[in-house]
């Protein structure tokens, strides 16, 4: 009896949660997935009607704009935060006096939601209130940073309010990999008249392969997910300039009651995101299997 | 899926029961997102009238994104069966969910009060599905106003407001050369779509605009009267100054105030932010109609939902009854800044903007030139509004040219109605 109810008790323990979740993010992206085979509009309507929401979707311009955005905006959020991170990181790894200090201040911006961050961002960079107009009241008149009202430029000011709250974490994260680097290993290097350059670029960055992993998971959901950060900074504008899949999606649903179209490109943003994560994790976990 | 739905349904009635089970003369719950300023105290005057008839009020405000939370909210209530008694819904969205068979006629009322001889025609319309009132309209905001600071236009030495786009345009030049910025705007899609549609009424007129703009004709859409609105929008443009993304109107309405900028282009919402500074119609701002010697009409309605049970239909006409009651019309658009629906209701307690909006607008019902606003969600659907609100803001934010912006536009309404 003591065994059975050892043997049963942690998948009994783990049942509701798996069908709960099986539900409500399982259920519900099949939910979401057949809706944008329908008509759906002001209310959910169950009769099919083949590909209409995803031809309408792939002729409308602004989801162009979206996805361009969601690239250009993944791409330099992943690529700075990484370089500036594990930059931050060599630097404080060098023994510097006060690292305890500087680290906090480093990562402290993690602790702020990207509400505030967009925020504080949207009047720091605004032409009229901020950057710009500080510097014109310094005597630069000629000087010119107005990028937050500048349809081509915008996305590029979300880029930096993102790198600038999340490139601390990734540094921390660098930071414990470097630290966990074995010091025999880092010595013997020093005896075989290995420099600096040569130690870091291979020994020490190659260890780090399962911090990369991290770092790249956490910050390409981070850009996924980049919605509130949209939202707070630029709400979508000038115009639509700043869309993301995420911010098309709610004025879809939400503002404009096109259920269907909204379910489409949720739809898209899905296929967009497993095609990328699924083969990085399959070569990635592959690796250390073998 | 029907598994699905029902447990939606049982989901969504827990989360929303009722407190306690009301008798007596009627029951209202009302769903709406009137919760700051004078808009709540509006909405208060109205629960204050129904509880002084012995019904019993129950408030249901949700907040947030413009009505875009509360929407989500009813789209939920109404597929579990559970709709409100009567909720704040405007325009082609109450033909919308009425489509859907979600709707009571309230023409019961309507009849006996004889809604049909005091309200504007264009109006009514909207309010009626299948020729019965599902609606009934609180107010009227007219939405083609000029909001000029008299101090600002005198030291350009103008004195009459502009009366066509052409004169605009000259004191704008004036105002510019001057270093004043002529035009306070915010950047976001429905106030670039605000001053499309005004520009649109000056430069086509009153047919023009139904044609293009309610009608959705293709021939209208990208004729050379469009193609010239948008150089007009154009124009417009280069009176704004640099920094105008995502400004808020009420601070755009502050800069006028301030003497910052010279003129405004808003819906007479603005004229609560001139009230509530203490500021005095004629003498420290000056509302005129824009160009086009028409009305754009734009209206809050409450819409009365398919209910069950002899208290919520009882509850449902006495509310509807009390919105169109002249008394209730005038304590509502004194605290809200519009004008009543009913257009018999005396306008003594008014100021003077308010007074001229009533006058133009008896003068456009006898002319036709009364018009619903596409911007403020009167003329079409939510879908359609959405391609006008993407192209207009997109025009106004690049440099595109109007052609493509006239073919564009064509083509965007062609694929929202599909």
């Amino acid at each position: 009896m003591g065994r059975l109810l050892e043997r049963w008790l942690p998948k009994l323990v783990v049942s509701p949660l798996f069908a709960v979740s099986l539900f409500f993010v399982y259920g519900f992206i099949a939910w979401t997935v057949y809706i944008s085979f329908t008509r759906s509009g002001i209310l959910p309507n169950y009769d099919f009607a083949g590909l209409i929401q995803y031809v309408r979707l792939w002729h409308t311009p602004r989801w162009y704009v979206a996805l361009t955005n969601l690239f250009v905006f993944s791409i330099l959020f992943i690529g700075v935060c990484t370089a500036l991170g594990m930059f931050l990181a060599i630097l404080l790894d060098q023994r510097v006096r006060a690292e305890g200090a500087i680290r906090t201040i480093f990562l402290y911006p993690m602790a702020l939601s990207f509400i505030v961050t967009g925020t504080a961002w949207k009047w720091i960079l605004n032409p009229g209130l901020g950057l710009e107009k500080v510097v014109h009241d310094l005597g630069f008149t000629d000087f010119r940073f107005d990028w937050l009202v500048n349809p081509h430029m915008a996305i590029y000011t979300v880029v930096i309010a993102g790198v600038w709250q999340s490139s601390g974490y990734a540094m921390a994260l660098f930071l414990a990999g470097l630290r966990s680097v074995d010091d025999d290993i880092l010595k013997a290097a020093a005896i075989d008249g290995a420099g600096p350059w040569r130690t870091y670029t291979r020994i020490i960055l190659p260890n780090l392969r399962p911090v990369f992993l991290s770092v790249f998971i956490i910050l390409a959901h981070l850009s996924i997910k980049s919605f509130d950060l949209v939202i707070a900074l630029t709400n979508g504008g000038p115009g639509y300039a700043t869309d993301m899949p995420a911010t098309f999606m709610y004025s879809f649903a939400f503002q404009r009651s096109e259920l269907g179209t909204a379910a489409a490109s949720a739809v898209m943003m899905l296929a967009t995101i497993l095609a990328i994560i699924v083969p990085y994790l399959y070569s990635e976990l592959r690796e250390t299997n073998r | 899926m029907m598994t699905f739905k029902n447990i939606l349904a049982a989901t969504v009635v827990a989360a929303f029961a009722l407190p306690g089970i009301a008798k007596a003369d009627g029951t209202v719950e009302v769903l709406h997102w009137w919760t700051s300023g004078g808009e709540a105290k509006a909405v208060g005057e109205l629960k204050k009238a129904f509880e002084a008839d012995g019904g019993k009020w129950v408030d249901s405000p949700i907040a947030g994104g413009g009505g875009d939370a509360a929407m989500t909210a009813l789209r939920a209530r109404v597929v579990s069966g559970n709709p409100p008694t009567a909720v704040q819904l405007k325009g082609p969205g109450i033909q919308e969910w009425a489509a859907q068979g979600a709707l009571n006629d309230v023409q019961g009322v309507a009849d006996k009060e004889h809604w049909d001889d005091v309200l504007p025609p264009v109006l009514a319309n909207i309010m009626k599905y299948d020729g019965k009132y599902v609606a009934a309209p609180v107010n009227i905001h007219r939405v083609d106003w000029f909001w000029a600071n008299p101090q600002v236009l005198a030291k350009v030495g103008v004195t009459e407001m502009p009366t066509t786009w052409d004169e605009f345009n000259t004191i704008a030049d004036k105002l510019k050369a001057a270093g004043i910025t002529p035009l306070a705007h915010g950047g976001q899609p429905w106030q670039d779509a605000t001053l499309f549609e005004d520009v649109v009424l000056g430069v086509g007129g009153a047919d023009f605009f139904r044609k293009a703009l309610v009608e959705l004709d293709q021939d209208a859409l990208t004729s050379d009267t469009m193609i010239k609105s948008f150089d007009q929008l154009r124009k417009l443009r280069g009176y704004v100054d640099d920094n105008f993304s995502g400004r808020d109107w009420n601070l755009a309405t502050a800069m006028v105030m301030r003497g910052d900028a010279g003129f405004q282009i808003m819906g007479d919402w603005a004229k609560g932010e001139f009230l509530a500074a203490g500021k005095v119609p004629g003498k420290d701002f000056v509302c005129a109609a824009t160009p086009g010697k028409g009305f754009v009409l734009n209206s809050d309605s409450f819409t009365f939902f398919k209910v069950s049970g002899a208290d919520k239909i009882e509850g449902q006409k006495v509310l509807a009854s009390l919105i169109m009651s002249p008394s209730f019309q005038e304590t509502f658009n004194l605290a809200k800044g519009s004008i009543p629906a009913r257009t018999d209701v005396s306008l003594d307690k008014f100021d003077d903007c308010a007074k001229k909006s009533r006058e133009d607008l008896l003068t456009a019902i006898k002319n036709d030139t009364l018009v619903p606003s596409m911007a403020h969600e009167m003329a079409v659907s939510r879908s359609v509004r959405g391609e006008f609100l993407d192209l207009v803001t997109t025009f106004f934010n690049s440099d595109m040219s109007s052609q493509d912006a006239v073919k564009d536009l064509a083509a965007a309404i062609q694929r929202a109605q599909q």
